[in-house]
Parts: C-alpha cells; sequence; structure tokens
C-alpha cells in the first residue's frame, strides 16, 4: 500500500489528540490522547461502557470523532471515511455477507476497488489459502462453523493491505480452546505482517498475553498506557490493580499500596505489615492454589502460592488467616479509587 | 408454550395433567388446522365450485351441468380477452415499477436512516392509518381531487402555471394509476421493510469499510438482501391489480376495462358459466406469473432463514 520509504518517516502508527466522542448528552470517551508506536500490538481493555469499542470505530472511520484529532502514520485522517484510511476492521459478529460465497467476500473489496473479476478472484484464493480456508472458497458463511468464518472475515480484511487492522472483541464468539489458538495465529500474523494491530477486549488474560502495549480504559479515560509488565508491575492506581486481577489493595503505614497476590503469604511473618481476617475459600488451580480471604470491612483479598507450599500447611475455609506481605513487593497507589 | 406447561408438571408431578398432554402429532394438527380450514372452505371448495361450472352449458334461464370446454373456446377466442389482459397487465407493470421504486425508498428510509424507534413507529402508523378506511372511499376521494375542476387543477390555476383545467387526470389511465400507487404502495412497504429490518447493520458498515459506494453498497449487499421483501411485495401488487375491478371502473371514466370487469358484465347477464371459465383462466394466470416470481426467489427458504 504505502512505500517503505514513507514507512520509514512516520514515528507512530497510530496518535489520539484528545479525542472525545459524545452521543447526545453523554460522553463515551473523554479527551484521550494515545500514541501508538509503529508495528504494535495494542489491546484496549475495559469494563463494557468503558469507550474502548468507541474508540476503535473512531480511529476506523465508523464513528464521527466529535473533537480532537486521529492521525495514522502520521497524517490526520479525522475526516477521512475508511477506504482512505489504510484501516480494515474485523467485526465482533464477522459482518460476512450471508448472500455471498466466501472467496466472494473476500474479494468485496477489490470489486469496490474496480478490480476485475478473474484478478480479485486470484487474489482472493491466495488470501482464503492464507487463512487456510482455500477449499470452502464456494460456500456461504452459514455454512462454516464460527472459527472458520472468523478465518473468512480475518482475510477480507487483510486482503485490502491494511496499515492497521482493527479488531472488535475477536475472540469472545469462539470456544476456549479455539481461543488460544486464534490467541497465536493473530499474533504470528502482526508479527509477520509487520502492522499495527489493535484490538478490543474485556479480558484482561487476552491483552496480556497478545499486547505490546497494553491500554486500561474506563469511563471514558485511559487509566493507564505501556507494556503489560509495567502495567502489571506497576499498576497506576486501584483501578486498574483491580482489573487486571491478581493484585490485593492494602494500606500500610505509607498508604495505599498494590501487592501482587502472588507475592502475599498466609501467617504473619516478623516485621513485615500483615492484615488479619477469615479464609473464605480454597481454590485449587493445579500449580498453584488461591486462598481467598475476608476481612471485617475490607475488600476481599487473595493470596495466590505454589500448591506445593499450601499442602505443607493447607488451610480450611472459615479458619482465622492473616494475610502478610514485605514492604519491597508493595506498590504505591494515589489514595482515589 | 412448551416450556410453561412443563413447569407444573415438574413442580408437582401429579397423574391427572398428564392425560391432558396432547402428542406432538395432535398439537400440530391443532396448529394448521384454523388456516387450513379457512383455506378449504373459502379459497378451495369455491375454486373447485368454479372450475366444475365453468364446463355446464347455460342459456338464458338457467345453467346445465354438462361437461364441454365452448366457453373456454369462446373465452380465448374473443379479441376482448387479449384486450384486457394486455390493458390490466400495461396497469400491473407501471404500478409495480411506481410501487417498487417508492416502497423501497420509504422502507429504506425507514428502516435505515430513522434512529428513533418512536419516530419509526410514528412514521410506519402515518403509512398505515390511511388503510384503516376502505379501499373504495380512498379512491373515491380522488375524484374531488382530480377532478376537471378539482383541487389539484384549482391550485396549479391560482399559481398561474395553467390557464385550463389539465383533463387527462381523471377519468384516464393515469388516474388509475395514481389510485393504484396510493392503494398499493404499502404492500410494498411492509415486507420491505421487514427483510431489510433483519440486515445486520454491521453488514453496512464492513461494506463501507471495504470502500464500498453507497450504491455498490445498494446493489451489492442491501437489494440482494432484501429479495425476499421485494418478491412478497411485487406478487402482493402485481394479484391486486389483476385481481382489480373497482379502481378501473371508478377511475378511467369507461376508457379501461379490466379482466375483472368483463367477467362482471357476465355475471351480470347471469351468464355463469363463461364467468366461470375466465375467472380459472385468471387464477391460472396470476399462479403462472406468481410461480415464475417464485422461481426467482426462493421466498419459502427466505422466510424460515
Amino acid at each position: 500500500m504505502d512505500t517503505s520509504g514513507l514507512r520509514l518517516e512516520h514515528r507512530y502508527d497510530v496518535e489520539l489528540v484528545a479525542v472525545t466522542k459524545r452521543y447526545g448528552g453523554t460522553v463515551a470517551v473523554d479527551g484521550i490522547s494515545l500514541r501508538i508506536p509503529r508495528a504494535t500490538y495494542c489491546c484496549l481493555l475495559g469494563p463494557s461502557g468503558c469507550g474502548k469499542t468507541s474508540t476503535l470505530r473512531m480511529i476506523a472511520g465508523h464513528e464521527v470523532v466529535s473533537e480532537g484529532d486521529v492521525l495514522i502514520h502520521d497524517t490526520n485522517v479525522t475526516d477521512l471515511p475508511p477506504v482512505r484510511r489504510g484501516t480494515a476492521m474485523m467485526f465482533q459478529s464477522y459482518a460476512l455477507f450471508p448472500h455471498l460465497t466466501c472467496l466472494d467476500n473476500v474479494a468485496f473489496s477489490l470489486k469496490a476497488r474496480g478490480v476485475p473479476k478473474p484478478e480479485r478472484h486470484r487474489r482472493a484464493r491466495d488470501y482464503l489459502a492464507r487463512v487456510h480456508l482455500q477449499d470452502y472458497a464456494e460456500r456461504l458463511p452459514g455454512q462454516l462453523s464460527g472459527g472458520q468464518q472468523q478465518r473468512v472475515a480475518l482475510a477480507r480484511a487483510l486482503i485490502t493491505e491494511p496499515r492497521i487492522l482493527l479488531l472488535d472483541e475477536p475472540l469472545s464468539a469462539l470456544d476456549p480452546f479455539l481461543r488460544g489458538q486464534v490467541r497465536e495465529e493473530l499474533k504470528r500474523l502482526q508479527r509477520e505482517l509487520g502492522i499495527t494491530f489493535i484490538h478490543v477486549t474485556h479480558s484482561q488474560d487476552e491483552a496480556m498475553a497478545l499486547a505490546d502495549m497494553m491500554v486500561i480504559m474506563e469511563a471514558g479515560r485511559i487509566r493507564q498506557a505501556g507494556p503489560p509488565r509495567e502495567v502489571f508491575e506497576r499498576p497506576a492506581d486501584a483501578f486498574v490493580a483491580r482489573f487486571i486481577g491478581g493484585h490485593n489493595i492494602l494500606r500500610d503505614d505509607t498508604g495505599m499500596v498494590a501487592v501482587r497476590a502472588d507475592r502475599c503469604r498466609l501467617g504473619m511473618a516478623a516485621g513485615a505489615p500483615h492484615i488479619r481476617g477469615r479464609v473464605a475459600a480454597v481454590e485449587y488451580q493445579g500449580s498453584s492454589v488461591r486462598v481467598a480471604l475476608a476481612v471485617d470491612d475490607g475488600p476481599a483479598l487473595s493470596v495466590v502460592m505454589p500448591d506445593d507450599r499450601f499442602f505443607a500447611g493447607p488451610v480450611q475455609p472459615g479458619e482465622e488467616a492473616a494475610l502478610s506481605w514485605s514492604a519491597q513487593d508493595a506498590h504505591a497507589i494515589p489514595e482515589r479509587a | 408454550m412448551e416450556a410453561v406447561e412443563q413447569a407444573p408438571a415438574l413442580a408437582a408431578p401429579a397423574r391427572p395433567r398428564r392425560s391432558l398432554r396432547l402428542t406432538p402429532e395432535a398439537v400440530s394438527w391443532l396448529q394448521v388446522g384454523p388456516l387450513a380450514f379457512i383455506l378449504i372452505v373459502f379459497f378451495a371448495l369455491p375454486t373447485l365450485l368454479f372450475l366444475v361450472v365453468s364446463f355446464f352449458d347455460y342459456d338464458r334461464v338457467g345453467i346445465y351441468p354438462a361437461f364441454m370446454l365452448d366457453n373456454y373456446r369462446e373465452v380465448l377466442t374473443t379479441p376482448a380477452t387479449l384486450r384486457v389482459y394486455l390493458s390490466s397487465l400495461k396497469f400491473a407493470f407501471i404500478v409495480w415499477g411506481v410501487t417498487l421504486l417508492l416502497g423501497f425508498s420509504i422502507a429504506h428510509f425507514l428502516v435505515f436512516h430513522v434512529r428513533s424507534g418512536a419516530v419509526r413507529t410514528i412514521l410506519f402508523l402515518l403509512c398505515a392509518i390511511p388503510f384503516w378506511t376502505s379501499g373504495i372511499i380512498r379512491t373515491i376521494a380522488w375524484i374531488p381531487f382530480l377532478g376537471r375542476n378539482g383541487a389539484f387543477n384549482q391550485g396549479l390555476m391560482e399559481l398561474h402555471l395553467i390557464d385550463r383545467p389539465l383533463d387527462f387526470l381523471l377519468f384516464s389511465p393515469f388516474a388509475v394509476c395514481v389510485t393504484y400507487v396510493h392503494l398499493f404502495t404499502l404492500l410494498m412497504i411492509g415486507p420491505i421493510a421487514n427483510s431489510m429490518a433483519k440486515i445486520d447493520p454491521a453488514l453496512l458498515e464492513a461494506a463501507r469499510d471495504a470502500g464500498a459506494s453507497r450504491w455498490r453498497t445498494m446493489v451489492d449487499v442491501v437489494i440482494p438482501l432484501s429479495k425476499t421483501g421485494i418478491a412478497l411485495g411485487s406478487i402482493l401488487v402485481f394479484t391486486q391489480v389483476m385481481g382489480d375491478f373497482f379502481v378501473v371502473k371508478q377511475m378511467s371514466g369507461g376508457q379501461s376495462a379490466s379482466i375483472v370487469s368483463a367477467l362482471a358484465t357476465e355475471i351480470q347477464a347471469m351468464q355463469y358459466p363463461p364467468a366461470a371459465a375466465s375467472a380459472m383462466l385468471l387464477v391460472l394466470f396470476v399462479a403462472i406469473m406468481v410461480a415464475g416470481m417464485m422461481r426467482v426467489v426462493d421466498v419459502r427458504q427466505e422466510l424460515v432463514r
């Protein structure tokens, strides 16, 4: 689509500058700014209604930006239609045309561009082969499984040779086994193509597994953006710590802190801060065991420990217990919830 | 329905309830029963009666059971038959084209452009409410509007757009077409809007995302996915026009005849057997046309989708 010369020049694949989206009186996206470096797997993560899908749709050009600018490859595309942005979108429902064969679905964008039939069918076949569906070219989407439909949708998006691929909850309709497989496939594809993928999800596991850059949103704002490891090690606030999970929000002499559940211990240790509670539940998870702790007028806490350590000194629900942590594992977070 | 029936049975497995339960076959028969009854009594039996009578002999005073093909021979050899069929077909095609264009546009507007559900309901009602009055009244209502001294002519004269009243407005093929379009456009809007409402809006976005223009999206996505509604609407409009008697009689001022008005003349002359033969031919003709449309679009398969 573009020349490699241009590709060297731009700094960011996507840049959002104070982007706001209003629907009537409600603000869905509230003045967010974000810079996505080149060839990044970026996950927009957050609870439903946080504005992540609106953000994706504004980047795609399917939603009008109320205020602010959207830049793709350093070019302002705020007022351009999708086709002139160099983006391609994979819809949550896949949005395959039910009356067209897989081949015609994949070839659709080439038809819109006036590519003659033999040429567009040849290229569509190539892309179907790339997602291992060359034998299904003449089938209608309704005759395929969910996973196969998704691969057709992927081929349809990729045939436009997009600069940015936008994925709206691509894994949510798949069963857990397939989800893992497709996840690997998407990551591999992104590396091979060397383009930016922006992937909307509400699953932190998915985002952690895939993302080079994780953007956590809540109530139309970005709470934290960065590599998954950075987000997990140093959550910006209590919301992020709770949303990505695996953290306890505790209080010590310095104020509010987040401590990873796998760094907490059951029982008290000399000189270490602790909190008392009662065992609410014990979950065996194979290689690890999670012990949930209920504390009077406090949030639910948990300790994750290797199975051998748990079974060396097991506890039962209902027993009194204490949770302790070492000060060096505590990561201070701002006071507001 | 099934679940509601089963819930109390699960809660209290009382014996007597069980004896009332119908077998699935019986339930199916009960479900198709009322419609089957109506179709048989009010459609199949009368049609059969017509078929039988169409072979009877007749004179000025009565009809006599017989099996003769004279009635059919007579209908098929009279030049008037061809004339009224051509005239009706002409109206049917003009009206079909106009109602399709209007109905498709209105349905498209209602389904894809009106965002508020309340506004959509109000607009639908605006389309539908005139249909709560009788078709005859709505037909006649055009007369004071389109007449020589009617509202339309007077309005044009007051605006000084014309010096003399336009004569072609009323009691003309034009008047017949206007009335048909007025009467039957809703029959197009309904099925087409129904088909369009089933189109996932994401498909239109996907088309836009792929770079398709509005026109391409219309031709490649919206029209193919609305074709069931288009076919159903077309069948409704076509059969209505072919079977019409009143509008042509009222609005053409005697300039045009319809198939049914020719038939009505025979009935008034008590010539039941030739009237029955004409009726059978009309049924056959319309059935062939409808079958042709069904071949183009598999309506049954699309309806269960």
